[in-house]
């Protein structure tokens, strides 16, 4: 072999063949290990929440229950505890005032983030250059992206329900107080998001617009907004994800623990449904065990089919429908 | 047909004042929500600083006591207000939980930018954005569920008394929680790392496990720092799963499987007590707030610098 010379006394080249072998396939595995035990988890998550829904706590135990018999029970409980108010018996509870709260966060987090933020974003790309005062806000809001949500619970306690200590300013524990302060909590979120799209759109695309007589503002409106809209979606769907998902700034910011009337509108008081579930899970009656589980299927249903959507949303947009959008210039045209 | 260019014939018109106005509307419009996010920062500064000023002034503690107090007992007479025990229950949670969260999320980074093929990538990465996704009071009803019985149950066989509220539990659940953080962001700099750089020493005869951990992890090293540094981060500022998992119990104990009580924690708890607002107990929150605040922050700093300088070595 021609390897042979390089292995002899005089040098102190080792090849450990042996070990190098063994080391590639194992580290290999040991990678491929840990990325499915991740995934694992994921799936322990959910089924172990699917679990305390099949099989509720306080049944007699040894009795054996038919799956489909299951199945109809755990339909039943869902159904209940969407349509039911919180009571104080477990048996009774659920999550509907929780369940409308959290629809009109939605809609009052979307309507404030979303606008603020994009236009933020727009500022950013398409108004700032390459400025230092850019790359202050840009890092500002880099931060502002790492804070713990917490403490924005803390900025809305005084911010928007105190008012900063000014009794006209206050808004009291209500429900605009709440979706502001989740507002602030997602705007560095979509901002970053719609940076992102708003960079990926080809610079041609702006001078072809501005070289046909556009402003500024009627190239963005009519054309740099319409194409980086998959990223924009992509970018909003996952920040409103998150602010639903989100309990402990609403606890801060007057959520409260049980409620019964159904607000009606933004002054009202109000809840969500993370909220009644964290109280539930609290609880140490077995009972409530199962409500707090029913009520995590809920709101996982409806986070992750998000964050489903908004991955679909991306992946259609990376395979080329974004680009067809967005004409090409083909070689050879302009020769 | 029109001779191109004769004014009068042309439907052109020109943009007139009402055009030029919406352009510097719409530019300061723009504006005022960018200088939003800065108000943001300030808000949050203003209102940390005002009322931690005003928790010392109520002269139940001074700040260096506060600092360096042993014992948070705001209902005892008199009150003890010391913060080291609501830190050291955060350490423990954030460092056991980057235990389980570093390795695994840097090896499931490996594996997505040297190992996988574009088909696997394509369905792992979702899900593992997926599982980033899933809210955080759900990580705390899973460790109540299943981590702490389970812990109970398998520790109890060995004779080690597990509390119903207990350190490890959290640790655990925090730590599956920031895996995906730490693997999407130590994938994008395993990615970002130069081809040639590979090339180069599968050239040498290099095996893919030496490529990957002496050449393409020492040269991303720097971003995998970030992204360690910015999960621990997230670690010290997360709150329902430590809420549920870990109790309310502040105390310096090196047991891991008892309650401890993070400030986070403490902060859920006091708003959900009855202390009234305005109080000095009320008004103490917000001076742990500004403990987490700056915690928070500087390893925030300290990473976004890190990425900063690495981005520039190979871009």
């Amino acid at each position: 072999m021609a390897t042979r010379p390089l292995t002899g006394p005089d040098t102190n080249f080792r090849p450990n063949h042996r070990r190098r072998a063994l080391m590639d396939p194992l580290f290999r595995w040991i990678c491929f290990g840990a990325t499915s035990v991740s995934v694992l988890f994921l799936a322990t998550v959910i089924g172990a929440v699917l679990l305390r829904v099949l099989i509720p706590a306080g049944g007699e135990p040894g009795q054996a229950v038919s799956p489909a018999a299951r199945v109809t029970a755990a339909f039943a409980l869902i159904s209940r505890l969407v349509t039911n108010k919180t009571g104080l018996d477990a048996a009774e509870s659920g999550y509907r005032v929780g369940l409308i709260s959290s629809a009109w966060l939605l809609f009052f987090v979307v309507a404030i983030s979303v606008p603020v933020g994009v236009g933020a974003a727009v500022y950013l790309e398409e108004y700032c250059g390459k400025s230092r005062w850019k790359s202050f806000v840009q890092m500002n809001i880099a931060n502002l992206a790492g804070v713990p949500s917490i403490v924005y619970g803390l900025l809305g306690l005084i911010l928007f329900q105190r008012g900063l200590g000014f009794e006209w300013l206050a808004l009291g524990p209500c429900l605009l107080a709440g979706a502001l302060t989740l507002s602030l909590l997602i705007l560095p979120v979509i901002v970053i998001a719609t940076q992102e799209a708003l960079r990926a759109v080809p610079k041609s695309l702006r001078l072809a617009a501005l070289a046909l007589g556009a402003t500024r503002w009627q190239m963005i409106r009519d054309h740099l907004l319409p194409a980086a809209s998959p990223g924009i979606l992509t970018g909003t769907i996952l920040g409103v994800s998150r602010a639903i998902g989100e309990t402990a700034p609403l606890l801060m910011v007057g959520a409260a623990a049980s409620l019964l009337k159904v607000p009606r509108g933004p002054f009202d008081r109000y809840t969500a449904l993370p909220v009644e579930i964290y109280y539930n899970a609290k609880e140490p009656a077995e009972a409530y065990s199962t409500v707090a589980a029913g009520g995590i299927l809920i709101l996982l249903c409806l986070l992750l089919s998000m964050n489903f959507l908004a991955i679909l949303i991306r992946q259609r947009a990376s395979r080329g429908h974004g680009s067809a959008a967005i004409p090409t210039r083909r070689g050879g045209s302009m020769r | 047909m029109n001779r191109p260019g004769d004014p009068a014939e042309s439907r052109w018109k020109s943009p007139g004042r009402l055009v030029r106005w919406q352009e510097w509307f719409v530019h300061g419009m723009l504006a005022s929500f960018a200088v939003l996010t800065i108000l943001t920062t300030l808000g949050i500064l203003v209102v940390l600083g005002s009322e931690t000023v005003r928790f010392f002034r109520t002269g139940e503690v001074t700040p260096l006591e506060f600092l360096t107090g042993t014992a948070m007992r705001p209902e005892a007479d008199p009150p003890r207000y010391g913060v080291l025990p609501l830190v050291w229950g955060t350490l423990v949670i954030t460092v056991g939980s980057s235990l389980i969260a570093l390795p695994i999320g840097l090896a499931a980074a490996i594996y997505l930018s040297e190992y996988a093929n574009f088909r696997t990538r394509s369905i792992l990465k979702p899900i593992l954005e997926l599982l980033a996704g899933v809210p955080t009071i759900v990580y705390g009803y899973l460790a109540l569920l299943l981590v702490t019985p389970l812990l109970r149950y398998s520790l109890g066989l060995v004779g080690i008394k597990v509390d119903t509220y207990n350190a490890a539990s959290a640790a655990i659940v925090v730590g599956i929680m920031i895996i995906p953080m730490v693997s999407s962001l130590s994938e994008d700099v395993l990615r970002a790392v130069p081809q040639g750089l590979r090339e180069a020493a599968y050239g040498l005869g290099a095996t893919k496990f030496e490529v990957s951990t002496q050449v393409v992890v020492p040269a991303g090293l720097s971003g995998i720092m970030a992204s360690f540094i910015l999960a621990f981060s997230r670690a010290i500022g997360e709150t329902m799963a430590v809420v549920l998992a870990a109790g309310q119990m502040p105390q310096i104990s090196p047991n891991v499987f008892a309650s401890v009580q993070t400030m986070t924690a403490y902060i859920v708890s006091v708003t959900s007590g009855d202390a009234p607002y305005g109080s000095p107990e009320h008004l103490s929150l917000f001076a742990v707030g500004t403990v987490l605040f700056l915690m928070t922050l500087s390893l925030n700093l300290i990473s976004g610098a890190i990425l900063r300088r690495y981005r520039e070595e190979y871009s």
